[in-house]
């Protein structure tokens, strides 16, 4: 029960962002207006995105080091559960540019980079799909993970500074910073992220057990038949 | 030093005794363009600058790509064993990336040329175009050999590195595309310094990567 705190902490964290973040105040300007409350669901995303999949290239980064199975299993789950975030977190931007933009797809520099972002993690599973022995699909896949982070790291923290783009708070629109009320808005934002972070981890924890109680299973199969 | 000065003169002669490989991308390279200007030369004008800048860098990105691929792809297990007892994996990948880099090179040049000589050239600013075509080059060359040596690994080998290697090397290709819409304008040297700066440190990233980590594939 004692290292349960962070999992009550982060389930309550994120009604209270989805409360706060429906309910509370917040500044109103033109053409944005409500949907500004996108910000509270939308960029957590990518702020749990890129956590996750920090973890996992950590993992594979150990995994190399050591060779040990449980950082391969750690790696792949961080890395399902940063896909799945990258997911929503393109899906609540296209909900929020449809009603701001006009359409779902824009073509803005952010855009394009965080769904060539996730091509690079679909190619990692597509990867690790294709090799059949065990121990070498963990090595190739643990390098194409880290080889990917380091290469994306100019592609969604880089290039996009450089282009002007239609994303509040880049290219002269109004960002996060310049709002009267952003104090305010903070008060919900940050406990979002980190909310969803922990909410991340916990799944992935979650997804870390069932691999392991599956190979398990497997074993003990094998016993059983042998 | 002395190793890599090896392995490079061992891939060279590999290469000139398979005359038809070499010949055969050349093929495939010209008759790419022929395509090009066959399908668009038939309506006058149809190249804007701006399309000739997209032709121009998906062709020389799919022939980078088939050419590395065969890099370890083609490669015979027995022969992978036999490097292995005799040298380090770090003078087999240095060796490998500044061989793939030369034949890149060579590729985009005769692309360069043959893009020129049967549709047109709309680049104002030759030179920095010319440094662009180089960091490119270097920058596809460091990605794609690494990556190769995955692909090698896999089945079904030449889907899976078209697919790896696609959004990686797509960072270099949209700063690369952006340089060229520079020089294409005519705009100063002295515009693109940022741009050609960041493509230095994306290459000099890619290739510490590619370093550091192809011992752990060729361990396997």
């Amino acid at each position: 029960m004692k290292k349960q705190w962070w999992k009550i902490s982060a389930a309550l964290l994120l009604i209270y962002s989805v409360m706060g973040g429906l309910l509370l105040d917040v500044p109103r300007l033109n053409i944005v207006n409500e949907t500004i409350r996108a910000l509270y669901f939308h960029v957590p995303m990518w702020f749990g995105m890129v956590a996750m999949f920090l973890v996992s290239t950590y993992h594979a980064i150990q995994y190399l080091r050591t060779s040990q199975p449980i950082h391969d299993t750690h790696s792949i789950s961080f890395a399902t559960v940063g896909l799945i975030l990258g997911l929503l977190g393109i899906v609540t931007g296209m909900i929020w540019a449809n009603y701001t933009w006009g359409s779902p797809w824009h073509g803005d520099p952010k855009q394009n980079g965080a769904a060539i972002a996730l091509l690079v993690y679909f190619a990692y599973f597509i990867l690790r799909g294709s090799v059949a022995n065990q121990e070498q699909r963990a090595r190739l896949s643990a390098v194409y993970n880290v080889f990917a982070f380091a290469a994306m790291i100019p592609l969604i923290f880089i290039i996009p500074r450089m282009t002007s783009s239609m994303h509040p708070g880049s290219g002269g629109n109004p960002g996060f910073n310049m709002y009267d009320l952003d104090s305010k808005m903070r008060m919900v934002f940050y406990p979002a992220v980190i909310g969803w972070i922990a909410m991340g981890t916990w799944i992935a924890s979650l997804l870390v057990r069932t691999h392991l109680l599956t190979e398990k299973l497997e074993d003990l199969e094998d016993e059983q038949n042998s | 030093m002395e190793k890599i000065k090896e392995l490079l003169k061992k891939e060279f002669t590999l290469e000139l005794r398979r005359k038809s490989v070499f010949s055969g991308l050349a093929l495939y390279l010209f008759s790419t363009v022929f395509i090009y200007y066959l399908t668009f030369n038939l309506r006058q004008n149809l190249i804007s600058p701006l399309v000739w800048s997209a032709l121009f860098w998906v062709t020389i990105l799919f022939s980078s790509i088939n050419t590395i691929a065969k890099s370890f792809i083609g490669e015979k297990r027995g022969q992978e064993l036999y490097f292995y007892s005799l040298v380090s994996p770090e003078s087999i990948v240095l060796s490998k990336l500044i061989y793939n880099f030369l034949l890149c090179l060579v590729l985009a040049m005769t692309g360069l040329g043959l893009f020129v000589l049967f549709l047109f050239n709309p680049v104002e600013i030759l030179w920095t175009f010319i440094l662009t075509i180089v960091l490119t080059s270097w920058g596809f060359a460091a990605s794609l050999t690494l990556l190769s040596g995955i692909a090698s690994k896999a089945n079904n080998s030449h889907i899976v590195m078209t697919v790896l290697s696609f959004p990686i090397v797509i960072s270099i290709l949209l700063l690369s595309i952006k340089i060229t819409k520079n020089c294409i304008d005519g705009l100063e040297a002295s515009t693109n310094y940022d741009e050609l700066l960041t493509l230095l440190a994306i290459n000099c990233l890619v290739t510490a990567a590619s370093y550091l980590l192809f011992p752990y594939i060729w361990r396997t």
